[in-house]
Parts: C-alpha cells; sequence; structure tokens
C-alpha cells in the first residue's frame, strides 16, 4: 500500500524487537470472537479513485457551469486562486491545534489575524479562533448568554433568523431545559420590534435577530440591543451572510453584545455547505465566557513577540463538564483561507464585493417585479437576497429551470409550506449581467 | 514548611483562625501543583458558605482547581491584591496569597481539619500514589 | 545524535526553520493605496438602497496590501509551523497520519467544492449518492445499522450520539439523569454529555488502566443513561472486557456509547457493533485521513445501532427503489439538526476517496498503527516510566517520573523534542497518568523515523541526567524561543488594534 512505508523485513526486525511473532499477537486484547475482516471492494489506484470521485462529482449541479442564483446561507463569491493554492502547503494543511507554540507559530499568528479581521467587521472587541458554521455558532453565542446571566431560561429569536439555525437552538436546548420563543416578522419582512419587545421578559437570557435576515432584508441591530437590555438580557447578533459587514452598521456599533453566524462568504467555497466557518465575536467583559480557542500576544524567551493559545481553562480539555462548550477543534484551515481573503480585499475590496453584490440585487429584483405575476413580497431594504414570488409553486419551476443549466433560487416551500411560490435569490459580484438578463427572460416565458 | 499554626483540607486549602474569624488560602503544596497561577474567581462580601463549599475557582495557564471552604461562615474580605496580582499566591501562598476572610459561624469545624504533620503526611501519600 | 547549537549564529542554514523567523502581522505590512484585488466593472446601475443610518464607514484598521505581499507573509508564516509532512508528529489521541493528496485534488472538483446544499435534488445526485456510499462503508466498518454524517466534528458526534440516547430513554418514559464517563477520557466526553442535560459520574480505572467492573456494577444503576467508553482508551489500551462491560450496561437499560477517536488501531480488523457498542462517533479527520488543517475542519459522523435510528439528526440521505436518492426530512422522533445542511461534506469526499484506496484491506492501516506503537514502546521501556503496562495498541502513555528528580518535566522533554526535529507527543494527558508524554506514531511512519525518534527520546532521557538545563530551557534551534503563555492569560492581549501599533 503506498501509504504505509514499512517493508516486510523492517516489519520482521520490528516483531523481533517488540518480542511478539506476528503482528496479529499484538490484537491478543479483543476478544476472538469480534474480530471480522469488513465486507468492502477491492483498494482502489489513485486513476480508479480520481474516476470514482469525478463521476459522482459530474452529476452536481454547480456554480462553474450554471447561471447561479442560490444563497440561503451559503454564497458563491470569488476566492482568489492564492487563498486556496496556499491551503495546498503542507505547512498549513498537515499540521494541528497549535498546543505546542514554539512550532506553531505561523497558525497561531494567523488566527490572531482572523481574530483581528472578524473584530474590525462586526466592531466587538473579542473574536474567538472560529466555530464550526452559522448555527451551532448562534448555539454557543446563546448558551454563552445564559451563563453571563445565570438563572434565566429563555432566549427570544426573530424568526427572521435562519429556519435550519433556529432548528439547531431547538436540538441544543431541548435537554437543557431552555426554551426559545419565535417573535414573527412583520408584512415588510422586518422583524416586529413591538412583537420583540413584548416577548422578552426577566427570564430571558437572549434577544437574537439576524441581518440580513432569512428574507435578505436588513435589520436594524438596535430593536435587539433595545429590547434585551430593557430586562438585562444579551443581544445577540446573527450574520449569516459575512459579506453584508463590509457595508452594514457593525453590530458592535449598534448595541450588540456578542455578534456571531457563518464567515463562509469571506474566502471558503461553497462545499455543498461544509466545511464552512462559524464565527463568535463578543465585548471584552464577556470574554472568559466565550466558547472555543482564542489566540493571544505575549513574549517568547528572548522577549520577542509570540503567539498562543490562551484562556484555555475555559475550554473541555481542562474543565471537561463545566468547561464552556463541548468544542474541540475550531475550522482551522478555513479561518486560515478567511484570514487570507480578508488581507487581499481589505478595506477597498471588502466594501467593493459587498457593494456590487447589493448593486446586482437591486437591479435583478427590480427587473423581475416588473414580470408581469411575478411579485417582490416584502418592501423592507434588502442587501443581495430577496424573496420573489412566482405566479405558480416555486419548486417544481425551479427545478425544471435546473434541468436547464440555471440554478435560479431557493423555494422557501421546505420551511415554509404556507408560501408554495415564493423563493430566494441571491446575486454576488460573480453575477454578470448578462446572466440575470438570461434569468429574467426565462422568468418572463415561464409565467 | 506547612505553619504550624494553621489548619489544612484534603483539598489542599488552608485556614488561619483568629477570633471568630478565618483567612483561607491555598497550600504551598497546591500552588506548586497549580503553576503559575494567572486567574482567581473569588466570591463577593456577604456570601454565606458552608464548610466543604466551592467557594471559587484558582487558574493556571494548564489548570483549573475548586476552591472549597474549609469552614462555614460569612465572607467579610476579598483579598483583592490577590485578584488583581494572582502571581501573590505562588509567591506568598500562607502570607500575602490569602483569598477570603470568613466570619465562622461555629468552632467547632476546625478541630475536624488536619494539622500541619497530617497535611505532610497526606500530601506525601499523595504523591507516592501517581 | 545530538544537536549543534551554535548552529543558531547561520540560521539560514537550518533547512527546517529558514530565515525570517519573525514576520509582522498582515495589518503591519499594509500600505496605503496598495490593492490585492481585481474586480469587473459594475455593469449595473450603482446604487445603495439601504438607509444610511444602517450602513456603516469604511473599516477602519483592514489591510491594503498586494497578492505578492500576501503570498510572501502566508509562505513565511506556514514556515514556522511543524507539519506531518516534515517528520514523526507523534501527538497522541490525535492520529496525525499521512494525508494523501488525491483526497485534496477530487475535494476541488466543481461538483463539490462550487455546488450548493439547497440546490434540486435533481442536480445533486452525485452528492447525495457520495454522502450514501460513505454512509454505508462506516455503517460496514462499524458493525452499526445507520450512520449520520452530519456532525462537524468528533465532539459534536459526542453530543449527536447522547441525545439518541436521551430521545430513546425519553420514548420509553424516562431519559434517566447519569452519564458514566471513566477517569481515562477525552475532556470532550464530559463536556458533550453536560450538555445533552447529563450528570456526569467519573469512574476510577483500575490498576490496568482499564475499566473496574466492580465499579461500573455498583455504579451502574437504572438511573444511567449511558457509558461513555473510549475503545481502545486513551491510555491506548483495549478494554479486553468489553463484551462484560456491555453486558452490565444492558442488563440495567442503558446505552454502551464508544468514543471512537481511536478507531484507527482496530479499524477493519473488528467491529465495535458485535461487542455490544450501541452508538459511537468517529473523527474522519483522524482515522479516515482528512487533513487536520492547523486544527479544523474535522467531521464527526455517529454510527448507531437499529433501536437508535429513529432519532438520527434530520435529514437522513435515503435511496428511492429507482435507484435515485433524496434527503428525507419526515422524521418525526428525530432529535433534529446539530448544524446547518448535510455536514461538512468537504470531508466526506476525502475520507471516501481514502476508505476506497484501502477497501478491503482497510485493517492494514490498524495493524501498522499498532505495530509501530509497540516498536516505540519496546525503544524507550525502562528509559521513560511506564504507569500501565497492559498490551499497548496504536499508542503508549509514559511518564517524566524518572526525569522529575533532576527537575525535568514532561512538557521539558516535549519542548526538547523540537531541537531534534520532532513535535513533542501530547503532554498532560490523559490526566490519570501524572506527567504523561502520550505518544502516537501512526501507521504511516517508517521504521527508520521511529528509530530516529527513540534514538531523540532516549538521548533526551540522557541529557536530563547529564545537563538538565539543556532541557529545560529548551526549545533552542525552534522559530521562537519557550512562549511565556502565562503572561498571554494574566495580559490578554486578543486582537491587533488599529489605534495601538506596535509591532
Amino acid at each position: 500500500m503506498k501509504f504505509l512505508p514499512t517493508s516486510d523485513a523492517d516489519r520482521s526486525e520490528m516483531l523481533r524487537a517488540i518480542g511478539v511473532s506476528s503482528v496479529e499477537d499484538l490484537f491478543a486484547s479483543i476478544p476472538g470472537e469480534v474480530r471480522q475482516p469488513p465486507n468492502l471492494p477491492p483498494p482502489l489506484s489513485e486513476i480508479e479513485v480520481r474516476r470514482l470521485l469525478g463521476s459522482l462529482a459530474a452529476r452536481n449541479a454547480n456554480a462553474r457551469e450554471s447561471a447561479f442564483f442560490l444563497g440561503a446561507g451559503i454564497y458563491n463569491h470569488y476566492v482568489s486562486a492564492i487563498a486556496d493554492q496556499m491551503l495546498y502547503r503542507a505547512e498549513w494543511l498537515t499540521s494541528y491545534t497549535p498546543y505546542q507554540p514554539e512550532v506553531s507559530q505561523g497558525t497561531l499568528q494567523s488566527i490572531f489575524e482572523f481574530q483581528t479581521h472578524i473584530c474590525l467587521l462586526t466592531g466587538l472587541d473579542v473574536a474567538n479562533a472560529s466555530l464550526y458554521e452559522g448555527a451551532s455558532a448562534l448555539v454557543e453565542a446563546l448558551l454563552m448568554a445564559s451563563r453571563l446571566c445565570r438563572g434565566r431560561t429563555r432566549a427570544v429569536l426573530s424568526a427572521g433568523i435562519h429556519p435550519e439555525y433556529r432548528e439547531t437552538v431547538r436540538t441544543y436546548f431541548s435537554s437543557l431545559g431552555f426554551t426559545s420563543v419565535e417573535v414573527p416578522v412583520g408584512m415588510d419582512g422586518r422583524t416586529d420590534e413591538k412583537a420583540l419587545a413584548a416577548a422578552v421578559d426577566d427570564d430571558t437570557f437572549a434577544v437574537a435577530i439576524q441581518s440580513p435576515n432569512f428574507y435578505g432584508i436588513v435589520e436594524d441591530w438596535q430593536i435587539g440591543s433595545r429590547a434585551a437590555h430593557g430586562k438585562g438580557a444579551l443581544s445577540v447578533a446573527v450574520v449569516a451572510e459575512a459579506v453584508s459587514m463590509a457595508l452594514l452598521a457593525p453590530p458592535g456599533d449598534r448595541g450588540a453584545d456578542i455578534a456571531c453566524g457563518e464567515a463562509q462568504s469571506l474566502g471558503v467555497p461553497m462545499h455543498l455547505g461544509g466545511p464552512v466557518l462559524g464565527f463568535l465575536a463578543c465585548r471584552s467583559e464577556h470574554e472568559r465566557q466565550i466558547p472555543g480557542r482564542l489566540v493571544g500576544e505575549t513574549r517568547d524567551a528572548d522577549g520577542r513577540r509570540a503567539f498562543c493559545l490562551t484562556l484555555s481553562t475555559r475550554e473541555q480539555h481542562i474543565r471537561r463538564e463545566r468547561a464552556t462548550s463541548n468544542i474541540c477543534t475550531n475550522q482551522g484551515l478555513m479561518a486560515l483561507a478567511s484570514n487570507i481573503h480578508c488581507s487581499l480585499l481589505g478595506k477597498k475590496g471588502l466594501r467593493e464585493v459587498a457593494l456590487q453584490s447589493h448593486a446586482k440585487a437591486e437591479y435583478l429584483k427590480g427587473e423581475i417585479a416588473r414580470i408581469p405575476g411575478w411579485r417582490i413580497p416584502f418592501s423592507a431594504p434588502t442587501f443581495n437576497e430577496f424573496v420573489v414570488e412566482a405566479p405558480g409553486p416555486a419548486a417544481p419551476l425551479l427545478s425544471r429551470l435546473a434541468g436547464r443549466g440555471i440554478l435560479a433560487g431557493v423555494p422557501l416551500s421546505r420551511w415554509e409550506p404556507e408560501s408554495p411560490n415564493r423563493f430566494l435569490v441571491a446575486t454576488t459580484e460573480m453575477n454578470a449581467r448578462e446572466e440575470m438578463e438570461r434569468l429574467v427572460a426565462t422568468l418572463r416565458s415561464a409565467s | 514548611m506547612n505553619p504550624e499554626d494553621l489548619h489544612y483540607t484534603p483539598s489542599h486549602e488552608w485556614v488561619r483562625i483568629d477570633g471568630d474569624v478565618g483567612t483561607i488560602g491555598i497550600t504551598d503544596y497546591a500552588q506548586k501543583e497549580l503553576g503559575e497561577i494567572v486567574y482567581l474567581e473569588l466570591p463577593e462580601v456577604g456570601h454565606v458558605f458552608n464548610a466543604g463549599d466551592e467557594f471559587g475557582t484558582v487558574e493556571s495557564v494548564k489548570a483549573v482547581s475548586e476552591l472549597f471552604t474549609p469552614v462555614s461562615g460569612e465572607i467579610v474580605e476579598v483579598n483583592k491584591g490577590a485578584v488583581a496580582e494572582p502571581g501573590i499566591v505562588n509567591d506568598d501562598p500562607f502570607g500575602d496569597g490569602w483569598l477570603i476572610k470568613t466570619k465562622l459561624t461555629t468552632d467547632e469545624e476546625v478541630g475536624k481539619l488536619m494539622t500541619a504533620e497530617q497535611y505532610a503526611t497526606y500530601v506525601q501519600q499523595e504523591e507516592k500514589e501517581r | 545524535m545530538s544537536v549543534e547549537l551554535e548552529e543558531k549564529k547561520t540560521p539560514t542554514g537550518d533547512r527546517l526553520h529558514p530565515e525570517p523567523r519573525h514576520e509582522p502581522l498582515v495589518f503591519e505590512v499594509s500600505g496605503e493605496g496598495k490593492v490585492g484585488y481585481s474586480l469587473p466593472p459594475l455593469d449595473v446601475p450603482e446604487t445603495v438602497a439601504i438607509p444610511r443610518a444602517l450602513c456603516r464607514e469604511e473599516i477602519a484598521g483592514e489591510t491594503e496590501i498586494t497578492e505578492v505581499e500576501v503570498a510572501r507573509h502566508f509562505t513565511r508564516l506556514s514556515k514556522l509551523n511543524f507539519s506531518i509532512d516534515e517528520a514523526l508528529y507523534p501527538l497522541g489521541s490525535c492520529t496525525m497520519k499521512h494525508n494523501p493528496r488525491v483526497n485534496e485534488e477530487v475535494a476541488r472538483l466543481p461538483g463539490f467544492a462550487a455546488a450548493h446544499p439547497l440546490a434540486p435534488e435533481e442536480v445533486s445526485q452525485g452528492a447525495l449518492e457520495l454522502a450514501w456510499r460513505l454512509e454505508k462503508m462506516l455503517a460496514e466498518l462499524t458493525g452499526l445499522a445507520r450512520v449520520t454524517l452530519q456532525p462537524a466534528a468528533g465532539a459534536q458526534g459526542e453530543l449527536a450520539g447522547i441525545l439518541m440516547v436521551r430521545a430513546a430513554l425519553a420514548k420509553e418514559g424516562n431519559p434517566r439523569t447519569t452519564v458514566l464517563i471513566p477517569d481515562s477520557a477525552h475532556g470532550t466526553n464530559p463536556a458533550s454529555a453536560h450538555f445533552a442535560g447529563y450528570k456526569v459520574r467519573e469512574l476510577k480505572s483500575n490498576a490496568r488502566g482499564t475499566l473496574d467492573l466492580q465499579v461500573l456494577e455498583e455504579a451502574m444503576t437504572e438511573d444511567v443513561a449511558a457509558l461513555m467508553l473510549t475503545v481502545p482508551n486513551t491510555l491506548g489500551i483495549f478494554e479486553n472486557q468489553i463484551l462484560e462491560i456491555a453486558r452490565i450496561v444492558h442488563a440495567k437499560g442503558g446505552y454502551l456509547y464508544c468514543d471512537g477517536a481511536n478507531f484507527n488501531s482496530f479499524v477493519g480488523i473488528a467491529k465495535p457493533g458485535t461487542m455490544g457498542i450501541d452508538v459511537m462517533h468517529m473523527n474522519l479527520h483522524k482515522t479516515f485521513s482528512t487533513p487536520h488543517g492547523g486544527g479544523g475542519p474535522g467531521a464527526g459522523p455517529a454510527a448507531v445501532a437499529e433501536r437508535l435510528v429513529p432519532f438520527l439528526p434530520r435529514p437522513t440521505i435515503e435511496r428511492r427503489a429507482d435507484g435515485t436518492f433524496f434527503l428525507d426530512h419526515d422524521r418525526p422522533e428525530s432529535i433534529g439538526r446539530l448544524r446547518t445542511f448535510l455536514g461538512n461534506f468537504g470531508m466526506f469526499v476525502r475520507a471516501l476517496a481514502y476508505i476506497s484506496s484501502y477497501g478491503n484491506r482497510i485493517g492494514e492501516v490498524a495493524r501498522g498503527a499498532v505495530l509501530n506503537a509497540n516498536y516505540i514502546r519496546a525503544g524507550l521501556a525502562g528509559v521513560y516510566h511506564l504507569k500501565y503496562d497492559a498490551p499497548t495498541m496504536h499508542e503508549v502513555v509514559f511518564s517524566d517520573k524518572k526525569q522529575t528528580a533532576s527537575g525535568v518535566h514532561a512538557m521539558d522533554i516535549g519542548k526538547r523534542l523540537m531541537d531534534y526535529g520532532f513535535h513533542p507527543p501530547t503532554i498532560s494527558f490523559p490526566l490519570i497518568v501524572h506527567g504523561a508524554l502520550m505518544i502516537e506514531p501512526t501507521e504511516t511512519e517508517s521504521k527508520p523515523g521511529l528509530d530516529a525518534f527513540v534514538a531523540a527520546m532516549r538521548e533526551i532521557a540522557r541529557e536530563s541526567e547529564e545537563d538538565p538545563q539543556i532541557v529545560k530551557t529548551a526549545p533552542h534551534t525552534t522559530p521562537v524561543r519557550r512562549v511565556d503563555e502565562v503572561s498571554a492569560a494574566r495580559n490578554l492581549v486578543l486582537a491587533w488594534r488599529p489605534e495601538k501599533h506596535e509591532p
């Protein structure tokens, strides 16, 4: 086997040194009756592996070969060639958690830089080294808030938060004795501020809203902050389209105590939804309750700047069942990709990507609104995604279009069966006007 | 090296009795085991604890240890200097590195604690079992 | 073997750590007016249709930097890292094995990397089939009925597993209150049990380093939901009484959870399902060689026995009679979702490629891993203290007991290993071995590599007696000297601040 470097001669010598006659002898502590070889096909060569995986990949529509308007939490932004190629370097790819700072300064410094990018984007003081993805990042943010408001048991969530995020919250809460209360969005697609404030009580530890919300609508973080702070709860800002943070007011500037969500759109390919990149940031007064890894700056024995993991006593490998989270690994390679991406785009590029994504959405929204029988049901401002109401059921239409190389949107019917005609359309800097015109023409002829 | 006038717990705290006030800290052995202390979490004045209750935590870079009060009583003072500069606990665990002072509820509990000599034997035994 | 410390004077001659050893932060490389990207001109009318109050000014402090500088910065930073491709990386419990490179390429095929999780099912059949096939393979290897691929990492797999146990018990009327966990377990086990709503009761290991059946019998009441057992445990010892353990747990209506972080030591040799294990998570980044990436992404599929199948996270991946695949969201007894979408799909691609490469010979992985660990054990026996001498599987846990007399601790030994060109083992874990040195070589290490490691460890033991200072002040040849973690924790600096520019 090409991944096994031990020759037969070496093996014999090793067995002699160990003092056994065969490798099987080393497995003596596994009861004989449970030993059983697997029923798998014979090994594949590298060529056959490529063939197998290639044939599976070929059966998936993808953004390189389609007109592409899918979003709903995963976005088709451009990833620079260098951001991906850098990930191939063995020093990044085949290293692990930087527990030993003297031989991990690369990873540590990169995480420190990633933490800084997230702080600059969110307007908050402290960001962790990343979390799995957006939904579990929201869970971690809420659990963090529950520790900071000990004794309280409710979280108030806007129904404008991604439905899979809310479902994840319910899963985690079910066994912890916490409840989540969902406040509906109003007629214009925005979270109903009055209903939000009314839902918060003295037992509430957090109020969470998402912006842009699941319908693409820009919310004001302040409605969450006002509702939360009036009752001594924490305000949690959820971001599923991280590019928006380059254009929209940062959560930290408008009262949010914790910002969390999904940073896939900052340099990580869509990957069918994973691996992506959760993030979480907070104010420094709450830093001891932050979950996950943190990198801090320090000095080495010669007094030079160096970095290391810090505040590890919050974590499971030390505090065990009393840890701030059960999370062990972060999304190291994705955080690196995002650091490279944000560094390349920087101050101007991040904003320009956000502006282009927004301008294209505005154009497309306007064009679709002009098709007879088609409607944009929500009137509130959107960022780069919006809800479209078709004259008939959306899901079959979208499947049909997908067969013709147009991935036109994500139907809402999976989460909102009462809205069978509605779907989400997203744009990014990747969408050329020509493909938007093609989409509009196709929708026009489909109605 | 363990002061004779203190009383010790199996979880490596000590208490010094002055009238009805008990001063509580961790032992030299405990601070050595933990390594350099970076953070102390201590209760606020006014809290009431029973003997054996957890009253806080002490953290080094790689370890965290719960603190248990050896005697029942109300917290009357917290060592703010140690909270600000936790290294004091390493440097002077039986002196300036004390943690809390408590007004004793009863004087009957102290007798159940270990003497310096008993504690030394206890630590020796613990080290041997490693 | 010896290290020439004088060579520090000519650092550029050091193959492993070329200069510069100190790299400014990317924010410090930045210079006004530089650009590192290019976008097509905007081909639609420029507009901002969002109220000004909800918009921000420019992102103060963000970079202005060219691609050239980005290339240099991240290449230089990378060289400050130790990696598997450089030498033995014996981090116990982490299974630092070679990562096949074809896996990286296939994972980047546009049909995977540029595909969207919410594309219509009709145009996502390849992805669904891939996940379905991987599930089938993992079910075969574990001997269990079904597998959820959704958990993002091992710890989330643990949570999924315990939540399924909870759901199954709740359905019978009582979710119970307690989970039993041996004192040798990974820290994630008690943390996951806690986040699944359970109290944790720790079980003391016996003198052999395994579970004490009497202790288990006594602790295993009808209030216990599950026993979480790491197999082999973190001492690298297989619970040879596993069948009896399963019997005791099942007799009281509990579930046997297996932490499969160490599956690399018996994959393809024995099936956990046949040992009475009801639920088990695996780490694709350990046993199945998806890259560790400096700390993730992981992937932690959880396999379950038939009686837990109804409770699997939503959605499951199913095959219709006509051979097409679909996501089944209609699972009323499911514990729900643990995250968005399907899971870390990119890791599924790599794991499927890896398992396919070995196919029915995957047992060779375990044989190689166990052989290598035992060879290291033989090479270091007597030189380092071995608290538990039961047979070693994929990893061996020595301690610093013989060295502490001269003031040398496990951490010092680990740091000194860096000077010999190796990554340290896992230090100070498992907690039941004071001063632990947990060594896992994996199967992808050759005999010469193992010999060099053993020689270095023996040399460090000699130094610890004859010249302990050199060990206690190690490392001497790394990009930075020993890092002050105490001051990092006492004076927290967690981000660069534009206003406090201080290189």
